[in-house]
């Protein structure tokens, strides 16, 4: 609902400064990704109140991102998937990551609140390919001494739109099972093995309310704020841990981005003790060379304010902002890989 | 106008230019059907080329591997509609009677209303209230009831969830309803009073007045009515990709979740990356579109050819 809101704010906002006979008003363009867009939209307004520069932030998918910024009708694209290295090289792109959330499983089981549920990284992967179907297999049981599980069929919801939710989600499990990456494997959308689809975090939210035994995955706020039961998932480190911001931050933390070519850097089943293992970072896509030194220089300078101001209001939205070494190594980025056309750097 | 009419000359130019006028709406009409299929088609080649007549009758849908075929949704399309179909065609045509026939003429107006009413509330909320309030109904109540009778037959297995293609076809038949009520209504109310009245005088029933008198006489009415809801039902999006379930399985359970061509196209369209994902999906649509016009097509013949030789 505040999403909502906000969303409706920002675009009313966005109407009365096209209407306002502002002929200096500088406007940056950018579209893509839909998991980043409230907090963008949240940033954009602050920062328009601050600056008098608009954003004007289009969330038509990551897909739709990728399509806008190779064919440059933007000034930047944005993806929840990192575009990988070479892709990146042909096209002389190159991104970061700008902001961190969680994908979070969530149970819909009578008795069974938030943080009751533990669940080993193999049984995840087994219910979501079918392979357990009972809330009281012995392999949950395992991990859950002191539940009392019901003896129940296990539904399985999962999006049925493409989207980097999903790739995420789908990144994870293929890391963690073998069967997964082999029978189903990574991507915006999959073909699953059994379940029912919901469209958008709201559809499989929806879902899980209403069917009684299911489990489903939706973005950390999501979770949040539809007080919905998520589950202890059982990291790298052998932990079991929940889902909080701290953990996230854990994943990214320890994640090596230093070595990450092109920052393609997916922070799934990431070492750490507290290390959330279904964490994700939203990319920024921008090109090399800029033939319009100036644009670009306003497009960072947004992506700047939004680092080192912006903290507040993502966490506001339960979105978690990157940690600062990473922050000064992306900066760092900016100042040796984006060039004029005369190979000067942009930022300086 | 009104000066046209004054001078002859002035008139028939006037004339031209109407006449001319409204042809070129109605061949842009044409035009734009054409366009349409062919956009539709141009942009579907990767996917014709890559999977041939096989689309149509391939089970797959890995977006993974880059693999496609039609029939999951092409066959939920179907099912959906023809469940749909089957509860909303007696009920409209039973509402539409009593709103022309028996009730008490007090509450034709009030009723009728209501009923056309029903046609202009947005799709999105018949989902939410599909998803919502009838699918606990359904997996509560309806699902259990159906599964302790009937659940011998194969159509009524499976876990009761709420969610799937009984639950969506009931949610389309919900929707066109008034359609074809409002249509069927006003046609039963255009049958001449004296031939019912010959009929009631030689000592006929109601009820054998509405078989041998009313429906004959507004077959043709009738049945552009149920087409009006069928084209309807096959193209309904938002409302379906709510309840359908949204998973590519063919079961021949009715409470088993499947997928119909234009909740596909609503999901999966926007993050859609791949050139042949892209096109499978334009393809679908082209299916659907074929669909749409083979059965109103063959609608239009089947008619013309029950009013030349019956001609009742």
């Amino acid at each position: 609902m505040k999403k909502t809101i906000l969303a409706i704010a920002v675009a009313a906002a966005g109407l009365l400064g096209a209407a306002a006979p502002v002929q200096a008003a500088k406007v940056i363009n950018g579209a893509g990704a839909t998991f980043p867009y409230p907090v963008y939209a949240k940033w954009a307004w602050s920062y328009n109140k601050e600056t008098g520069v608009r954003l004007n932030y289009q969330s038509i998918g990551s897909g739709g991102g990728i399509k806008q910024i190779k064919a440059r009708t933007v000034d930047f694209g944005a993806s929840d998937a990192p575009m990988k290295p070479e892709e990146l090289e042909k096209f002389g792109l190159m991104q970061w990551p700008q902001i961190m959330g969680g994908v979070v499983p969530v149970v819909h089981i009578k008795g069974i609140g938030a943080g009751q549920l533990r669940l080993s990284a193999a049984n995840l992967a087994d219910i979501f390919l079918g392979k357990i179907t009972q809330w009281d297999d012995p392999r949950i049981k395992a991990n859950n001494p002191g539940l009392n599980l019901p003896h129940q069929n296990i539904t399985v919801v999962h999006r049925a739109d493409g989207s980097g939710t999903t790739w995420i989600f789908t990144n994870y499990l293929s890391k963690v099972s073998q069967a997964w990456k082999e029978q189903v494997g990574n991507a915006k959308s999959v073909p699953w093995p059994v379940g029912l689809g919901g469209k958008g975090n709201e559809g499989v939210a929806a879902f899980v309310k209403k069917v009684n035994g299911s489990i489903g995955y939706v973005e950390y706020a999501y979770a949040l704020q539809n007080h919905m039961a998520s589950v202890l998932l059982q990291n790298r480190a052998g932990n079991f841990v929940a889902p909080t911001s701290a953990n996230f931050q854990a994943a990214a933390a320890g994640a090596d981005w230093k070595h990450a070519k092109g920052y393609y850097m997916v922070l799934t089943d990431q070492p750490g003790e507290n290390s959330w293992p279904i964490t994700g970072a939203s990319f920024i896509l921008m090109y090399k060379v800029q033939d319009n030194p100036a644009q670009a220089r306003e497009v960072l300078k947004f992506f700047d304010w939004a680092f080192h101001h912006g903290q507040k209001i993502a966490e506001s939205l339960d979105y978690v902002p990157m940690p600062d070494t990473v922050v000064k190594m992306i900066e760092q980025t900016w100042k040796s890989t984006l060039k004029d056309k005369n190979g000067h750097p942009v930022w300086k | 106008m009104k000066q046209n009419m004054s001078t002859g000359g002035k008139k028939a130019w006037g004339d031209t230019l109407f006449r001319s006028l409204t042809l070129a709406f109605a061949l842009g009409i044409l035009v734009l059907f054409a366009g349409i299929l062919v956009a539709l088609w141009h942009e579907s080649l990767p996917a014709i080329e890559k999977f041939g007549f096989s689309f149509l009758t391939s089970a797959a849908w890995n977006p993974v591997k880059d693999e496609f075929g039609a029939i999951i949704p092409v066959v939920g399309t179907l099912v959906s509609t023809l469940l749909a179909m089957l509860i909303a065609v007696p009920l409209s045509i039973g509402v539409a009677l009593f709103l022309a026939e028996l009730a008490p003429s007090w509450m034709r107006a009030p009723f009728g209303t209501a009923i056309e009413l029903l046609a202009a509330i947005p799709s999105i909320v018949y989902g939410m209230w599909g998803l919502f309030v009838l699918a606990p109904i359904m997996a509560d109540h309806v699902q259990p009831w159906l599964q302790t009778y009937l659940g011998f037959i194969p159509l009524f297995s499976g876990a009761p969830m709420g969610i799937g293609m009984l639950t969506a076809g009931l949610v389309l038949a919900l929707m066109i309803l008034p359609f074809i009520a409002s249509v069927t209504r006003d046609v039963f109310l255009m049958v001449p009073k004296n031939l019912k009245e010959a009929a009631y005088g030689m000592g006929a029933t109601t009820w054998e007045v509405v078989r041998d008198v009313m429906i004959p006489y507004g077959k043709k009415g009738i049945v552009g009515a149920v087409f009006l809801g069928m084209g309807r039902a096959l193209g309904e999006t938002m409302a379906v990709t709510f309840v359908i379930g949204n998973a590519y399985h063919l079961s021949w359970s009715l409470f088993a979740p499947g997928n119909s061509i234009a909740s596909t196209l609503a999901n999966e369209f926007t993050e859609a990356d791949s050139d042949v994902y892209l096109a499978s999906l334009i393809e679908l649509g082209l299916v659907l579109f074929l669909m749409t016009f083979i059965v109103l097509g063959a609608a239009q013949i089947w008619l013309r050819r029950s009013v030349a030789g019956g001609g009742k």
